[in-house]
């Protein structure tokens, strides 16, 4: 399954120790008793999780459960986190929010920071994979929030990364768009093959993505499920209803809330998804979380 | 792959049938697009349509001056200004004056750009530079700077270089103030984007910290600029015989009052120069800001 072996895994948190040759060969993230607390606010708490080279990964976790704190640590953002934390030199992140440069244009934000020769002939070549070869010139704030979100991925994909990060990248994307989105990334990665770990808050997207489920509770990983469906998935298929279900249950979360009127509830799946608290209740958190880290008072 | 988001499709129509009052319909519809509203023409371009104003104001200047409204003694008619403008031109004089003026005021703004500029990346991008640069910028802001004229004096004597300095200072200060809350302002979300692209502290700095603290400075250029000729006045008190100021001294004590409106005249054209320069900066350098046309 795995193209390449990404056996240049280094560490990311500046007080992690160099195990040579520690990390299995096929991994691509070997994480290991990480804590990270704020004041007295441990948010992970000993985590453990490895990812496989070219596995896709989907991390659910409530909003405020350190979803972000972890994959800011696999990007080498924090340098505060402790334990031990390999990954591969070569990482890409796409945020929930596009965070292309406002005063380059398209294809030079997609190139930047890289100094290959045939950056600019690689760098239309990604764009024309997300559909927007023809907004290359392009100034980012003409573009839409779809359309900003895959020139973020091209950025990250154009950059051959062995390990793709995405902190809820279609969040801030409407429903439509997003399961195009689905599946480009879906195409993208099957192309590209990078390890790949999503955070997300939305259970029926990590099913349809993913080829392994976490869930991230406590500052651990309370619950790890590989996702045996076949390819492609939809969310009509008896074995997906049974994992969301599954899912759901470990985040402790009850799907049938709300004031669905029973002749609703007969319409199946419909009523399940129209009542599905983990949209719009996590979003809304997310969003306030996004405020903190958005804002350059933060980390200065 | 995947069905549409069931929300889409959900009825929702039998709930309301029943148990909701039908909504009453408006009296009335407006149009607030369509054929019968066509859009505007627009007969002259913008620049024209801009002097609309200062043309009426010149038009009743020489309409009051003329049916002696206005009293040619206290304020002169157009004539009369346009021919001591001709005197002065004839003579050499004005070019004289206003361009050891605009001299003064280049020099200005060249060391006080680049002073004002050096110091806010230094305390905007350095804890260091902070600590000694932040809080002496923001006491020097609050100093009237004229009323740094007579110590200026004292030390470089009675030259070229206390006028030069004296505009320098309000330039850079105005650069200053405006680029490094510009820098300190710069979306940390950016930073970080950019650090997960691997950029070097170099080019962190060229790249997304410099261009995003552009507009700031652009603001700052602004201000510096009518500023420094407003600081052109009080400079040219010191003592000298060349400059608007000067021609404008020289005009008071001998009761010229044509050669008075001509200095606001100058001043009012030199002031538009400046604004459309940097209306042109802007234009050039702030081209991906969302909706920026550029006036
Ligand atoms: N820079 C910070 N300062 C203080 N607290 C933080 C900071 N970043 C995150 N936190 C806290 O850590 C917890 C986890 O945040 P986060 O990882 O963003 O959650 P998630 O992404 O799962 O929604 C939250 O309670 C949040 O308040
Ligand atoms: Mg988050």
């Amino acid at each position: 399954m795995a193209s390449r072996l990404p056996g240049d895994v280094i560490p990311s948190a500046s007080n992690a120790p160099v195990p040579e040759g520690q990390a299995p060969p096929e991994a691509a993230v070997v994480v290991t008793g990480v804590r990270r607390r704020f004041g007295d606010h441990t948010v992970l708490d000993g985590l453990d999780l490895t990812i496989g080279a070219g596995e896709f990964v989907a991390m659910l976790g409530h909003s405020g459960s350190g979803k972000s704190t972890l994959l800011r640590a696999l990007a080498g953002l924090d340098p505060e986190v402790t334990g031990s934390v390999l990954v591969p030199p070569q990482r890409a992140v796409v945020f929930q929010h596009p965070r292309l440069l406002p005063w380059k244009r398209v294809l030079a934000n997609v190139i930047f920071n890289l100094r290959e020769p045939d950056a600019r002939q690689r760098g239309y070549a990604a764009l024309e994979e997300v559909g927007l070869a023809s907004h290359a010139r392009a100034w980012p704030a003409t573009l839409s929030g779809g359309e900003a979100q895959r020139v973020a991925l091209a950025r990250a994909l154009v950059r051959r990364p062995h390990l793709l990060l995405l902190d809820e990248p279609f969040g801030a994307l409407d429903a439509l768009t997003r399961i195009k989105m689905y599946a480009l990334l879906k195409r993208l990665c099957h192309r590209y093959r990078p390890a790949v770990l999503l955070v997300t808050h939305d259970v029926d997207e990590a099913i349809l993505l993913a080829d392994r489920v976490v869930v991230l509770q406590g500052g651990r990983i309370s619950l790890d499920l590989p996702v045996t469906l076949p390819t492609p998935r939809s969310r009509s298929e008896a074995g997906f209803t049974a994992l969301r279900a599954r899912l759901l249950s470990a985040l402790g979360v009850e799907e049938r809330v709300g004031d669905a009127d029973p002749r609703d509830a007969s319409q199946g799946d419909a009523a399940l998804q129209a009542a599905d608290p983990t949209d719009g209740v996590d979003s809304s958190g997310a969003r306030s979380w996004s405020a903190v880290a958005d804002s350059p008072e933060v980390s200065r | 792959m995947t069905t549409l988001d069931s929300r889409v499709t959900t009825p929702v129509g039998s709930l309301a049938a029943s148990r909701e009052p039908r909504p009453s319909p408006p009296t009335t519809l407006i149009e607030v697009a369509g054929p019968s509203r066509p859009t505007k023409r627009v007969l002259l371009p913008r620049w024209l349509r801009k002097l609309y104003g200062p043309v009426a104001l010149l038009l009743l200047w020489w309409s009051t001056s003329a049916t002696g409204l206005l009293d040619p003694d206290l304020f002169p008619p157009p004539g009369a200004v346009v021919g001591a403008t001709t005197d002065l031109i004839a003579d050499g004089e004005l070019f004289l004056h206003v361009w050891a003026s605009i001299q003064r005021v280049l020099y200005g703004l060249l060391f006080g750009v680049l002073g004002g500029t050096v110091l806010a990346v230094l305390s905007g991008l350095t804890r260091i530079g902070e600590d000694l640069l932040d809080s002496t910028m923001q006491i020097l802001k609050a100093v009237p700077n004229y009323a740094l004229t007579p110590l200026l004096i004292m030390w470089m004597g009675i030259g070229e270089e206390p006028k030069i300095l004296l505009i320098a200072l309000g330039v850079g200060i105005a650069i200053y103030i405006n680029t490094y809350s510009a820098i300190r302002g710069v979306d940390n979300a950016l930073v970080e984007a950019a650090t997960t692209l691997g950029a070097s502290r170099a080019a962190l700095i060229w790249h997304v910290i410099l261009p995003g603290s552009l507009p700031g400075f652009l603001v700052g250029l602004r201000l510096a600029l009518s500023g420094a000729w407003l600081s052109l006045i009080f400079a040219e008190t010191i003592n000298t015989t060349e400059g608007i100021g000067y021609l404008m001294t020289r005009a008071q004590n001998l009761l010229q009052s044509e050669v008075s409106v001509l200095i606001l005249v100058i001043y009012a054209v030199i002031g538009m120069i400046s604004y459309a320069f940097v209306r042109f900066l802007e234009r050039r350098l702030l081209a991906w800001r969302p909706g920026f046309q550029g006036t």
